[in-house]
């Protein structure tokens, strides 16, 4: 495996093969936790691995260089699965002094015992020369964090980007051109709607910073490592950040006894028509971590729940609740749903829903009792075309 | 009127736009913003606010 990013900067971190839940994200290609190592007058270690890996760390950085010889670590973020390694780190690294800004010494002193370590703490726009390369760092708020930064090497045109640009994809190669690129940018794409997707202001404001960089390669702290299709994620990103809507219809739905699910297939039939991209997603069915990362670029969504105990189905309520702190914007559509006796939850707390997430109602929910009749399918299905036209406004890309 | 940032994520209020998608209208001083009112970014409290000094 290539390891080496540029002459005398390696990647020595861990590749998490087996990893299928992060925090709710279901992670099914896994990940990988990036560490980089920088040999120079002065060696650094950019970030740690998560906890139960920071021996894979230790040995990596050992195979090229004495532990002693380590005199920084940097701390990027204070997530455990960068930070969660660096007690052990500190530990094996008897002469590093700990790298961070404020608010990240903050962090680290509410997770980890910390007493033993010596800290450099550092400001944005403030530098550390290694030798012949410079480490400038850049705080980026909320990208993931508040005390989220990036380090930028100018010498080598190299950004170390923290969890912006990253992808959870474990993978024999750690380059952007050994793998293909749609299957990379897939990833990308995931990771953004599942962990940032409610930092878009904050990361449009970091991809402005990054613009008057000077970058030739982007390693992020999960994932492969950006050298030949920066364009293409900047590209990415820059969508990303707005939700930009593509012509891309979505129905969602929980159902009980089906009543719900007949009216979401004729959703379905009625978007259909329009000849735009629509899917179908029950909630039992489909993971909320695919959910979030389609609507991310979807511009219209009918979300459908039939009423259980005066409320909503509690799968529904789960991916609804996801989504709500995700905070999907530009989007449009409407709420849907069987009853049986009370018109309490359902619809009216599904599209409820929808309003605090600001999606745009663009028509009244639409409600069976029981099952619903032909009339009440015919309805779901003008709806369904009123979705694809609405999205078709679109372009594709 | 003066601006406040959030300390915890940087986001700056400026009473000329308020935070109208939160209900506070353009032209609110940071002081008249109701105690709670949360950081339309982060969600902190308006304690985590410092003003910030012309």
């Amino acid at each position: 495996m290539n390891i080496t990013l540029k002459e005398g900067i390696d990647w020595v971190g861990y590749i998490d093969w087996t990893v299928r839940d992060f925090h709710g994200y279901k992670t099914e290609s896994g990940s990988t936790y990036n560490s980089y190592l920088i040999r120079d007058e002065k060696n650094a270690v950019i970030d740690a691995v998560k906890a139960p890996y920071v021996h894979k760390l230790v040995e990596h950085i050992e195979a090229l260089t004495p532990l002693e010889s380590i005199d920084y670590v940097v701390c990027n973020h204070a997530e455990p699965d960068h930070s969660g390694g660096l007690p052990g780190l500190m530990k094996a690294c008897p002469n590093a002094t700990l790298v961070c800004n404020e608010k990240c010494k903050v962090a680290l002193e509410k997770h980890y015992d910390t007493s033993a370590w010596k800290w450099q703490v550092v400001e944005d726009g403030d530098t550390l020369s290694l030798g012949k390369r410079t480490l400038q760092f850049i705080n980026t708020p909320m990208v993931h964090w508040p005390e989220s930064m990036f380090s930028y090497v100018p010498e080598e045109k190299l950004l170390f980007s923290m969890d912006a640009f990253g992808q959870h994809y474990a993978s024999a190669f750690r380059f952007d051109d050994e793998e293909p690129l749609d299957v990379i940018l897939h990833e990308a794409k995931a990771y953004y709607a599942n962990i940032v997707m409610l930092y878009g202001r904050p990361i449009s404001q970091t991809m402005e910073r990054a613009a008057e960089l000077e970058i030739e390669m982007i390693a992020p702290s999960h994932g492969v490592i950006w050298r030949s299709h920066l364009k293409e994620v900047f590209a990415a990103y820059q969508k990303y950040v707005v939700c930009k809507p593509r012509p891309k219809v979505i129905v969602l739905y929980a159902s009980m006894w089906k009543a719900t699910e007949k009216m979401a297939e004729a959703i379905l039939e009625g978007a259909q028509e329009c000849g735009v991209e629509a899917q179908f997603f029950n909630v039992d069915s489909t993971h909320a971590t695919r959910i979030v990362t389609e609507v991310l670029d979807c511009a219209a969504i009918a979300i459908g729940s039939p009423t259980l105990n005066n409320s909503l189905m509690p799968a529904m309520a789960g991916v609804l609740c996801y989504m709500s702190g995700l905070r999907p914007t530009n989007k449009a559509g409407f709420a849907f749903g069987s009853y049986g006796w009370s018109k309490r939850g359902g619809a009216a707390a599904v599209e409820e829903a929808m309003k605090e997430m600001k999606i745009d109602i663009l028509r009244e929910s639409i409600r069976s009792q029981y099952v619903p009749t032909e009339e009440i399918l015919e309805e779901c299905r003008e709806a369904g075309r009123m979705l694809g036209k609405y999205a078709e406004q679109f372009a594709k890309d | 009127m003066k601006k406040y940032i959030c300390d915890v994520c940087g986001w700056i209020y400026d009473p000329e736009t308020g935070d109208p998608d939160s209900g506070i209208a353009p032209g609110t001083a940071f002081e008249d913003i109701p105690d709670d009112w949360e950081c339309p970014e982060c969600g902190v409290g308006k304690d985590d606010f410092s003003v910030i000094e012309d």
